[in-house]
C-alpha cells in the first residue's frame, strides 16, 4: 500500500481556490449596476437559451459566471428555496440576505469537502428595495464567502479590471440608459486595452425595476427594446421606455 | 410539486388525514361565472361566503390571478379553495422560473384537475372545492374556459360557464343574453347581469351591495394579460344595471322567437 504524500491544509485550500479561480476566469463577465429605478444586469452571452441572469423571486434576481451546469444547479436550488419560503410564510419573508446565506453555506461546504471538486462559479444575488438605498447586492465567490456590494459589481474573467473601471465612473441616480451604456463600455474593454464592439444580440440584459406595477419586478430587455436603449445611451431618459413596453411585451413572464 | 412532496409533505393538502366522520361547518363560497369574447375572457364572482344559513362574510374575494395569462375562481369550501389556489399559483410560477417558459393553458388546466381530484376525500365529507378556470391561450390566440366537477373531471366550455350554488340561474341568464360578438365592455355587463340574476334567485349568492360599496370582482384576461377591474369600473357597470332594474326588475328581455 502506497503512502499518500502529505499536503498541508493551506496548500490544499490554495490549490482548490486556484482551480476554481482559473475556471471562472475563462468565461465572459457579468456586471450588475444600480440605477435610479432599480438594478440592471448585463452579461455577454450570445446564447438565447442558456441564461446567466435569471429571476429568483418577486424582488430578487440571480447572475452567475463559471460552469453552466454548476450554477444552473444553484439557481434551481435558489428558486426552490424562495418558493418554499414564500409559500410557507409570506412573500415578504423571502429576502436576498437569506438566499445569499444559503448559497454561501452550499458553496462553502462544497469548497471545503475533500471528496468533491470545488464549484467553478461566482454568483451575484440582488434585491431591489422601495428606494435606491434599500437595494441589496451580494457577491458570492467560489469559496462560500459573502461580499456586500454597492453601486456596481463585476464577476467573471477580467473582473478586477472591469470593476475598477466601473467604480471610477458609476454614480448614484444614473438612468437605465446611462447605466446600460456604462456596463456595455466596461464589457467591451479587453485585457490588453483594445476595444471590441458588442451588439444587442451578444448581450443578455435584465432589470429589477422597482416601478413595475406587477409583484414580480424582474424583466428581460429583449430585441427591439434593448437596441433602442443601447442607441439612446446616455442621451434620453430611458426609464420611461421600459415602463411603456412592460405592458406590451409579456408582462411578468421571466422567460 | 414533487419537491414539496419529498421535502415538506405536510404542506400538501393530499397528505392530510380525512376526518373520520362528522360534518364541519365552514364558510362556503358561492357563484362564479365566466364568458368569452373575441379578444379574451371575463371571469367574475360574487362576494358572499355562507356558513349554513348564515352569511359568513360579505366581502370575500373568490377570483384570483393564477399567473399572467389565467385566473381561477372558486366555489366551495373557502379555506380549502384558497389554499388550493395558492398552491396552484406557486406551481405555475415555479415551473415558469425553473423551465424558463410558461406552461401551456391546457397544461395549467390539467394540473388544476389533479389538485381537485386529490381533494376528493374532503369532498365526500362535504368540503368540496369546485373552481372555474379561465385564461388566454397564447398558442391559439383565444380566451378559453374550463369547468370542473368534484372528482377533477375537466371540461372545456364554449362561450360561457358558471359554477357554485347560483350557477343554475346564472346559466339561464347567460343563455338569453350571450352572443358571440360581444365587446369586452359588453361581456363585463353580461357577467354582471348573470351574477345579478343568480343573487336574485339564490339566497347564498350576494348581489351588489350599493350601500356598503361591495361589488362583484370582475377580471379580464386578454393577450395583454390579467387585469382586475377597479372598484370604480365595477361600480359604474353595476350601478348602470341597477338603474335599469329599477324599471325592469327582471332584467333585459330576450326576443320571444
Amino acid at each position: 500500500m502506497s503512502t499518500p504524500f502529505y499536503v498541508s491544509p493551506q496548500q490544499a485550500m490554495a490549490d482548490r481556490a486556484e482551480y476554481a479561480r482559473k475556471g471562472i476566469a475563462r468565461g465572459r463577465s457579468v456586471v450588475v449596476l444600480q440605477y435610479d429605478n432599480g438594478v440592471v444586469f448585463v452579461a455577454e452571452n450570445p446564447s438565447r437559451a442558456l441564461h446567466k441572469v435569471s429571476e429568483i423571486y418577486d424582488r430578487i434576481a440571480f447572475a452567475a459566471v463559471g460552469k453552466y451546469n454548476e450554477f444552473e444547479n444553484l439557481r434551481i436550488g435558489g428558486v426552490r428555496y424562495a418558493d418554499l419560503r414564500g409559500y410557507t410564510y409570506d412573500r415578504d419573508d423571502v429576502t436576498a440576505r437569506g438566499l445569499a446565506n444559503v448559497y454561501a453555506q452550499t458553496l462553502g461546504t462544497i469548497f471545503s469537502s475533500a471528496g468533491e471538486k470545488p464549484y467553478e462559479v461566482e454568483l451575484i444575488v440582488a434585491e431591489v428595495g422601495a428606494g435606491p438605498e434599500d437595494d441589496q447586492i451580494y457577491r458570492l465567490p467560489h469559496d462560500g464567502s459573502i461580499v456586500d456590494e454597492h453601486g456596481s459589481v463585476a464577476v467573471g474573467g477580467n473582473a478586477d479590471q472591469i470593476s475598477s473601471y466601473l467604480d471610477q465612473r458609476h454614480r448614484d441616480g444614473m438612468t437605465l440608459g446611462e447605466a446600460l451604456k456604462l456596463a456595455v463600455e466596461s464589457l467591451t474593454r479587453d485585457t490588453n486595452g483594445s476595444e471590441r464592439t458588442l451588439t444587442a444580440e451578444q448581450l443578455e440584459v435584465a432589470v429589477l425595476d422597482r416601478t413595475r406595477p406587477q409583484q414580480r419586478k424582474f424583466k428581460r430587455l429583449l430585441g427591439r427594446q434593448l437596441s433602442r436603449l443601447l442607441e439612446e445611451g446616455a442621451g434620453a431618459d430611458a426609464s420611461d421606455i421600459t415602463k411603456d413596453e412592460a405592458e406590451v411585451e409579456e408582462p411578468g413572464s421571466g422567460d | 410539486m414533487d419537491f414539496l412532496a419529498t421535502h415538506q409533505p405536510d404542506l400538501l393538502p393530499r397528505n392530510r388525514q380525512v376526518p373520520a366522520q362528522g360534518v364541519v361547518e365552514a364558510p362556503h363560497g358561492t357563484t362564479i361565472v365566466a364568458a368569452s369574447f373575441p379578444g379574451g375572457v371575463v371571469l367574475a364572482g360574487d362576494r358572499r361566503a355562507t356558513m349554513g344559513n348564515l352569511i359568513a362574510q360579505r366581502d370575500i374575494e373568490k377570483v384570483f390571478p393564477a399567473d399572467e395569462y389565467s385566473a381561477v375562481g372558486i366555489a366551495g369550501t373557502a379555506g380549502l379553495a384558497v389554499e388550493m389556489v395558492k398552491l396552484f399559483q406557486l406551481e405555475l410560477e415555479h415551473f415558469e422560473k425553473v423551465e424558463g417558459v410558461q406552461l401551456s393553458l391546457e397544461g395549467k388546466a390539467n394540473r388544476l384537475s389533479t389538485m381537485i381530484r386529490s381533494n376528493l376525500g374532503m369532498a365526500m365529507q362535504g368540503l368540496a372545492v369546485v373552481p372555474l378556470f379561465a385564461g388566454w391561450d397564447v398558442d391559439r390566440q383565444k380566451g378559453r374556459i374550463f369547468s370542473y366537477d368534484v372528482t377533477g373531471g375537466r371540461s372545456e366550455e364554449h362561450g360561457f360557464a358558471a359554477t357554485g350554488s347560483g350557477s343554475l340561474f346564472a346559466r339561464g341568464s347567460f343563455k338569453k343574453l350571450f352572443r358571440e360578438d360581444l365587446t369586452e365592455q359588453q361581456t363585463i355587463t353580461l357577467v354582471a347581469q348573470a351574477l345579478y340574476d343568480a343573487a336574485d334567485e339564490d339566497s347564498a349568492t350576494g348581489g351588489p351591495d350599493l350601500a356598503r360599496r361591495i361589488y362583484p370582482i370582475v377580471t379580464v384576461i386578454t393577450d395583454e394579460g390579467f387585469r382586475r377591474l377597479t372598484e370604480a369600473e365595477c361600480s359604474e357597470t353595476v350601478r348602470a344595471i341597477h338603474e335599469r332594474r329599477l324599471e325592469e326588475p327582471d332584467g333585459p328581455r330576450a326576443a320571444l322567437l
